[in-house]
């Protein structure tokens, strides 16, 4: 395999959009990636041909539906190197830690501590505060380096006998710094405790193997790795989903429902009560299948060429990068502040160059407060993305320093 | 009227710092912040004998507009009272939305491109809140 980003642009239908007159720009792939051609196709084959519920009638189309929606869940596995039965579909990544919060949350005792970081989305910060409200549990906050990392020497101090799981984004949001997933690993081990990992800024960027990683729980979204919206997953290891009561309580979750007592069906089906998002899903299972066939090692050198590329712009134009400096340890998201030129101010006037970009506090209000900003500016890069996306950002915050700063 | 959003008047606006700070000690203060986006707009005043405002200062933390929504409201806002300052938010509000409004403040039509973007604004009315606020407040 090769990669060519060209060939690749010309798979996404949206990049014949013209915005204010201009290209489409798109570099926010951090909030939502778009979907190829062939995403697009799969949910709407669905919808033409295959539309029915699963696991419930035995008509033609729910037989198609089912072996969808199951095929779906096949294809995310593989992309995870983990059993299809440890796949859980979810409505997305947020709704995937609030169904750990509330089900792994259920088992734990008061004065049980989380270790969460800094630089967590709010939502790996909020469930966990409504469960320790409800619960009686600690919360303790991993600092982040002046670099925009989790700083992992700090565990030693805040993972102790009581603490029962440690919640963290596998890349920030933010600053894109990829986790030292070994050194939370080891800390939880040692004492104990599960992990999970926030997987919405790490699965657009290529397979993982969880099987080798260590983690006990993973989730991510999947309108941010190329497919659509209202589907996320929760992946847990078996023996953990097993010993997970449910979460929600409807039709699919049950063995058998009766007054005298009702009895759950295993996981993963014990935590998708009622109708599950089926197109979603199978538009989640094309993305996988799509993301699958790319040349990742060729993926990444094109997307840290680019990265690189914007990072020594912005320098140039007396940007400071809020982040690694450098391409280790990284993903291709960039935040970065400019003097007397507030983000939301940015991301206007770049919209009018066809650049799309996220500006503000990313859902990230504690990383903010951290390094004393309102918010930050963000590109985050996919393999789509060309040269020419990062200049014509260039060129419009040289467009909004002239006007505004 | 130019459609451009960061014309010179509401950049002008922005920049205004004559009613900028923190009035200490303070009668009342009110704090607004946006959800969405973190901006926050902290005002502080004083009152006349009559209920009115007497003194404001603005401490914004926020885009180029809301600075300007912030400049505007505290450039308008002696001798406003509750009812006054209430309905100086609704017609903002109202005008934002394309309405037509009797006795806008001057100095208000600057904003007339965030008409058309709606994501944007609640950047100009959160001093609009945060001015109703300030009789809420009030000790």
């Amino acid at each position: 395999m090769s990669f060519d980003p060209a060939a690749l642009r010309a798979q996404f239908p949206i990049f014949r959009e013209r915005i204010n007159g201009q290209p489409l720009h798109y570099l926010d792939n951090g909030a939502t990636a778009q979907m190829p051609q062939s995403v697009i196709d799969a949910v709407s084959f669905h919808d033409s041909h295959a539309r029915a519920n699963v696991l419930r009638g035995v008509h033609t189309l729910a037989e198609r539906a089912t072996e969808a929606y199951e095929g779906a869940r096949a294809g995310v596995a593989s992309f995870l190197n983990v059993p299809e039965t440890e796949i859980v579909f979810t409505a997305g990544c947020t709704a995937a830690i609030n169904l750990v919060a509330h089900s792994y949350g259920s088992l734990l005792r008061p004065g049980d501590e989380i270790v969460l970081s800094v630089l967590e989305h709010h939502s790996n910060i909020v469930p966990w505060q409504l469960l320790a409200e409800r619960a009686g549990l600690a919360i303790k906050v991993l600092p982040v380096t002046d670099d925009g990392r989790i700083d992992v020497t700090a565990l030693p101090r805040l993972v102790g006998e009581r603490t029962r799981l440690i919640a963290l984004a596998h890349a920030s949001n933010v600053t894109g710094a990829v986790l030292d997933v070994a050194a939370v690993v080891a800390a939880a081990k040692a004492v104990g405790a599960r992990v999970l990992l926030d997987g919405a800024q790490r699965i657009p960027q290529g397979p993982i193997d969880l099987a080798a990683l260590g983690v006990d729980f993973y989730v991510f979204s999947g309108h941010k790795a190329y497919g659509p919206t209202g589907i996320g997953v929760l992946w847990g290891r078996g023996e953990i989903l097993e010993a997970m009561p449910p979460f929600m309580g409807g039709g699919s979750m049950i063995g058998r429902v009766d007054f005298a007592g009702t009895t759950y069906a295993p996981p993963p089906r014990r935590f998708e009560a009622g109708t599950p998002p089926i197109a979603q899903a199978v538009g989640l299972g094309a993305a996988m299948r799509f993301m699958a066939e790319l040349d990742w090692a060729g993926v990444e050198a094109h997307e840290m060429g680019l990265t690189q590329r914007l990072m020594d712009g912005l320098g140039t134009l007396g940007a400071r990068i809020v982040g690694p400096r450098g391409l280790q340890g990284r993903v291709p998201v960039v935040s970065f502040v400019l003097d007397r030129v507030h983000p939301h101010d940015l991301a206007q006037i770049l919209d009018q160059h066809g650049v799309a970009i996220r500006g503000g506090h990313h859902c990230a209000q504690p990383l903010m407060e951290r390094f004393d900003l309102p918010g930050t500016a963000r590109a985050s890069i996919a393999p789509y993305n060309v040269a020419a996306d990062v200049d014509a950002l260039l060129e419009g915050v040289e467009d909004a320093k002239r006007r505004l700063a | 009227m130019s459609d451009d959003l960061y014309q010179q008047a509401i950049v002008a606006l922005a920049r205004d710092a004559s009613h900028a700070g923190m009035l200490e000690p303070a009668a009342a203060i009110s704090q607004r912040d946006n959800p969405l986006c973190g901006d926050r707009v902290t005002l502080t005043a004083d009152f006349a004998g009559d209920r009115t405002l007497s003194e404001i200062r603005h401490k914004t933390r926020g885009c180029l507009l809301c600075e300007a929504g912030a400049a505007l409201v505290t450039s308008h806002a002696k001798g406003l009272d509750a009812a006054k300052a209430a309905q100086a938010g609704a017609d903002m509000r109202a005008w934002l939305r394309g309405e037509a409004v009797q006795g806008l403040w001057q100095g208000a039509e600057a904003f007339a491109p965030v008409r058309s973007r709606k994501s944007r604004h609640d950047c100009v009315t959160l001093a609009f809140d945060a001015l109703a606020g300030l009789f809420e407040t009030r000790s």
